[in-house]
């Protein structure tokens, strides 16, 4: 009934979309400036509140967008005037943006439900408990970021978005940034999220000189205006479309961690697990896809830009699945499944399969949320069976805020690296909450019918094998590969015997993190039939936006060849590391025997980080030590500075002051002085003081005159 | 029926010897009378040639010159006197003070 | 005929009373020889047809002046001072060669070069009577009379402060030397 009503006056609710900016940030700023006064419930009230909020009017938005798909702008301020230039701050809302919304708010509300329990004992365990509100403003800020970047009705609203995701990321990643992530004091957090600023700058130089040609060759940088435009200017200036789209994606390379920079993203881990389902998972890193299905009407002006946009795509889903075959690190293997997953909803929208990206991206945010979630139910268990927090005696969702639990510091034993697969094993036994629901989001991570992530992934590449056939193989191997290193860490994980005091005691996790993982787990099971190839709301639903696409009709081969794929990749991970269940510590992984130097190659992730250290950091370094020690030190300071300007001056003072002011200016003006001294010697012997002779003066005046005028007068 | 330049010359001899007293004698005061002087025979010379050339004009001219030199004396005796109390004396050769 | 005989009288009393003037050694008589040089003078100014003058010569100059000076003098016992001698005795010849440089050259200008300078007569009755200056003074020379006028007032202000600041600085070193 009410959503009846709520339709029949949705359009009403359109106003209301800013809401779903201040809101996010009113909580950033409560928890930022008031949230160690909070307590630990208050800051979690006030971020899931806001949070949920943002959700509330994305949904309203939705609603209102059944009764008027068209959308609308919604004007916020007046925000730049300058010329020609005019930038309002406005959102528009659409059904693309608010898919975008819905899916940010959504998961984030998830996520921050589970991080009210998971920072719980993360702050504990790192030795801060302070930290907790600062961490919610900081979730907070990213919703409302986030909020600002997929609601922008401009490239230059939409940047801002992304610069401030950018700094969540950032402050984020470096959360606990005097340590490292096994909380020994170091700057490896620091650097890590240093890096990805880098890493995102090198992208959004590229997003920057788009827009600047944009701005150039439009004139505008506002959507609706740019667009219009597009057949004009490609009609005009081909290059400068092929220009945009190629820096445009030099950005989406950056935010959404593709080849060449997507070597940010694996050290992102280093902050909280939240964080990495959240932003690194979830919904950042999903901008660049965004930002792509948002210009598609740039990059469907410019088929070799698309054919660029899938094959880079295409390249990172199968490298970076390589990379993740060969990883200990539970959140590691984790990292570069997303960026490879990533790397398939680029080579989707590249491909103009606009429809397959965007779902793909909806599926994954639900299952690799999922994933990352569930590590951090892993981690935390662990964590917990290692040194139980004093409060434990039962099981804990009452978390009164006054504890400060002490643990223990870890620097006196052997490191403990709860995030290490090779101690784990055996834990669906001991947390099967997390371990189900691990598995579900798994198979569909793997593609395995009838879970999400099999439709999405099946659309995407039935749209491949139509329209670029290279990047269907490069999908197909990355498919295989996906299914092989999820299982592998799935047996790793929750199969066999478990290899440490730790995860032979795991407990699982509180409830209302297994709850999320559960909400999350249905989602994954169901997300699918948003947009099969016989029922697809989803893909209507984005036709008003996109003015795309039919959708391809069901092709059993293709469905069939990836389920098969996924299939045998499980059955080659069962294979493998059934041999690993007995152990009862780890010994050499039987991939590495069986693939020898090749495994070491795919665990160091190719070489890249090193690659970029030789090539860039260390060329860098060299041309930076070569300008300050030759150019600036040697020729600047030595040679310029100290022979040729001080030592001229030197020079020309030591002439100016010898020869110059003690031989002329000094004569001149010593000279005057003895001179006039000399003479007023002598000239004061007339000032004899004697009024009398003054008189005689005088009178020897007058007469010499008179005499002289008589003289003259004759 | 005297001529005009007897009175001239009566005036430059009592001029010439105003001049001298005033360069050679020492006494202060005197050498204010011989200054006194040498205003009387300018005087003399005044009235000799206003009434040769019959315009009182001349006449008016030394009575500012009388007036003048009165104030003249005012000014000057109160300066010898202040002299007199720092240096107790009125030899003009004891003031030279400013000596270079 | 009788003024020429006048003026030679006269002349040499004036003469005779500004030698003495020059020579005397004693201030008291040379104040007195200027008195009298000034009463010859003042004869002379009669002869001349100014017995207004002559009056002002007799009453303020030879009278007021000169009482002042003589006052002064014999205030400060300054009647009789060394003479010869001082500092700067090599002036005294040289001031009389001078003065006879002077006279020289002006009995020359006298004499030889202004010789048509014309005659004195005996004035009429009514010339330059005390009502004709008066008209002079007060319409054409008017403001000269009050600028003298003022003159006057300043010499006498100047005269007061500097014997009054004389006296107030004598007094503090009498009040210092006491305590």
């Amino acid at each position: 009934m009410f959503l009846e009503t709520v339709a029949r006056e949705g359009a009403t609710f359109f106003h209301l979309a800013p809401l779903a900016v201040f809101v996010p940030l009113l909580g950033a700023l409560v928890n930022g400036l008031i949230g160690r006064r909070l307590g630990e419930r208050g800051v979690a009230l006030v971020a899931v509140t806001a949070s949920g909020f943002a959700f509330l009017v994305a949904v309203l938005q939705a609603l209102s967008l059944t009764v008027y798909p068209e959308g609308a702008v919604v004007p916020i301020a007046e925000w730049i005037t300058i010329g020609e230039l005019r930038i309002a701050w406005a959102q528009q809302i659409d059904t693309l943006s608010v898919t975008m919304m819905l899916v940010v708010s959504g998961v984030g509300t998830l996520i921050h439900i589970y991080a009210v329990s998971y920072m719980h004992y993360d702050v504990r365990y790192k030795g801060d408990p302070g930290r907790y509100a600062r961490f919610f403003a900081y979730f907070n800020l990213f919703i409302a970021m986030m909020m600002i970047l997929v609601t922008g009705d401009s490239y230059l609203t939409l940047f801002v978005g992304w610069e401030g995701v950018g700094l969540c990321s950032f402050l984020l990643i470096g959360f606990w940034y005097e340590m490292d992530i096994l909380g020994r004091p170091s700057t490896a957090n620091a650097r890590a999220a240093m890096k990805a600023f880098v890493v995102n700058r090198v992208g959004d130089a590229g997003f920057l000189l788009a827009m600047f040609l944009m701005f150039w060759f439009f004139g505008s940088l506002q959507f609706r205006e740019v667009f219009e435009k597009v057949p004009e200017v490609a009609q005009a200036q081909p290059w400068v479309l092929m220009a945009i789209t190629l820096l445009l994606l030099l950005g989406v390379t950056g935010k959404s961690a593709q080849i060449p920079l997507f070597v940010w993203l694996p050290d992102a881990m280093a902050g909280p697990t939240p964080v990495s389902a959240l932003i690194h998972a979830a919904t950042m890193v999903t901008a660049g896809v965004y930002l792509v299905t948002r210009s598609h009407e740039l990059y469907m002006a410019v088929p070799e830009a698309q054919a660029v946009v899938a094959v880079v795509g295409g390249l990172t889903a199968l490298v970076a699945a390589s990379m993740a075959v060969a990883q200990y690190d539970i959140k590691k293997v984790l990292a570069y499944s997303t960026i490879s997953q990533l790397g398939f909803m680029v080579a989707a929208v590249g491909m103009g399969a606009f429809v397959a990206g965007m779902f793909h991206l909806v599926t994954h945010a639900f299952f690799k949320a999922l994933l990352f979630l569930g590590s951090g139910s892993v981690i935390i268990a662990l964590e917990r069976a290692h040194h139980p927090l004093p409060e434990e005696g039962g099981h804990g969702h009452g978390h009164d805020q006054g504890d400060h639990g002490e643990h223990e510091d870890h620097g006196e034993h052997e490191p403990f690296n709860p995030q290490d697969m090779r101690i784990m094993g055996g834990l669906l036994r001991r947390i099967p909450v997390t371990g189900w629901t691990y598995i579900i989001a798994a198979l569909a991570l793997a593609g395995i019918p009838p879970l999400a992530g099999f439709w999405s992934k099946d659309e995407i590449l039935l749209e491949a094998k139509h329209l670029q056939p290279v990047v269907y193989g490069l999908l197909s191997a990355a498919a295989f590969l996906t299914a092989f290193y999820i299982f592998r860490q799935v047996f790793m994980v929750f199969f066999g015997q478990p290899r440490s005091e730790a995860a032979a005691h795991a407990v699982e996790s509180p409830r209302l993190m297994t709850g999320v993982l559960l909400v999350l787990a249905l989602l994954s099971l169901t997300g699918g039939f948003l947009n099969t190839p016989w029922f697809h709301p989803f893909g209507q639903w984005l036709e008003h936006t996109l003015k795309e696409v039919e959708a391809l009709p069901f092709d059993p081969l293709v469905a069939g060849i990836s389920t098969g794929v996924g299939l045998v990749a499980i059955g080659l991970a069962w294979l493998i590391y059934r041999g690993t269940f007995a152990w009862s510590r780890w010994e050499q992984d039987p991939l590495q025997f069986l693939l020898k130097g090749l495994f070491d190659f795919l665990q160091a992730s190719w070489h890249w980080d090193d690659l970029y250290q030789v090539v860039f950091v260390r060329g860098y370094r060299a041309l930076a030590g070569f300008l300050a020690f030759a150019v600036d030190w040697t020729f600047w300071h030595d040679w310029f500075h100290d022979v040729v300007v001080a030592g001229g001056f030197r020079r020309i003072s030591r002439f100016l002051s010898q020869p110059i002011d003690l031989g002329i200016i000094d004569g001149i003006a010593n000279g005057l002085g003895n001179s006039v001294q000399g003479l007023a010697l002598t000239l004061r012997r007339w000032q004899t003081g004697y009024v009398r002779n003054y008189a005689l003066a005088v009178m020897f005046g007058v007469v010499g005159m008179l005499v002289y005028v008589l003289w003259a007068l004759r | 029926m005297v001529p005009t330049s007897f009175y001239v010359f009566l005036a430059a001899l009592l001029f010439t010897i105003g001049a001298v007293t005033v360069l050679v004698r020492r006494n202060t005061l005197i050498i204010y009378m011989g200054i006194e002087l040498m205003l009387n025979a300018a005087n003399l010379a005044f009235v000799a040639f206003a009434r040769q050339f019959g315009d009182v004009a001349g006449q008016l001219f030394v009575f500012f010159v009388i007036t003048v030199a009165a104030a003249e004396v005012a000014v000057g005796l109160a300066l010898i006197v202040t002299i007199f109390h720092t240096k107790h004396s009125v030899d003009i050769d004891a003031i030279s003070d400013l000596k270079g | 005929m009788s003024l020429m005989l006048l003026f030679v009288l006269m002349g040499a009393v004036a003469l005779a009373a500004a030698m003495g003037l020059l020579l005397a050694r004693n201030a008291v008589y040379a104040a007195l020889f200027l008195v009298l040089n000034m009463l010859a003078l003042a004869v002379l100014f009669l002869s001349l047809g100014a017995p207004f003058l002559a009056m002002v010569q007799i009453t303020v100059y030879a009278g007021a002046v000169m009482v002042l000076f003589l006052f002064v003098v014999m205030l400060l016992g300054a009647e009789v001072l060394p003479e010869e001698g001082g500092p700067i005795a090599w002036q005294k010849p040289l001031a009389f060669v001078l003065g006879g440089v002077l006279i020289g050259s002006l009995s020359w200008l006298i004499f030889v070069e202004a010789t048509g300078m014309g005659r004195i007569l005996p004035p009429p009755a009514d010339y330059a009577s005390p009502q004709e200056l008066a008209m002079h003074l007060f319409q054409r020379y008017l403001l000269p009379f009050e600028v003298t006028s003022v003159l006057l007032l300043v010499a006498m202000l100047g005269a007061l402060v500097m014997v009054q600041v004389e006296r107030r600085r004598r007094a503090r070193q009498q009040e210092s030397q006491g305590s």
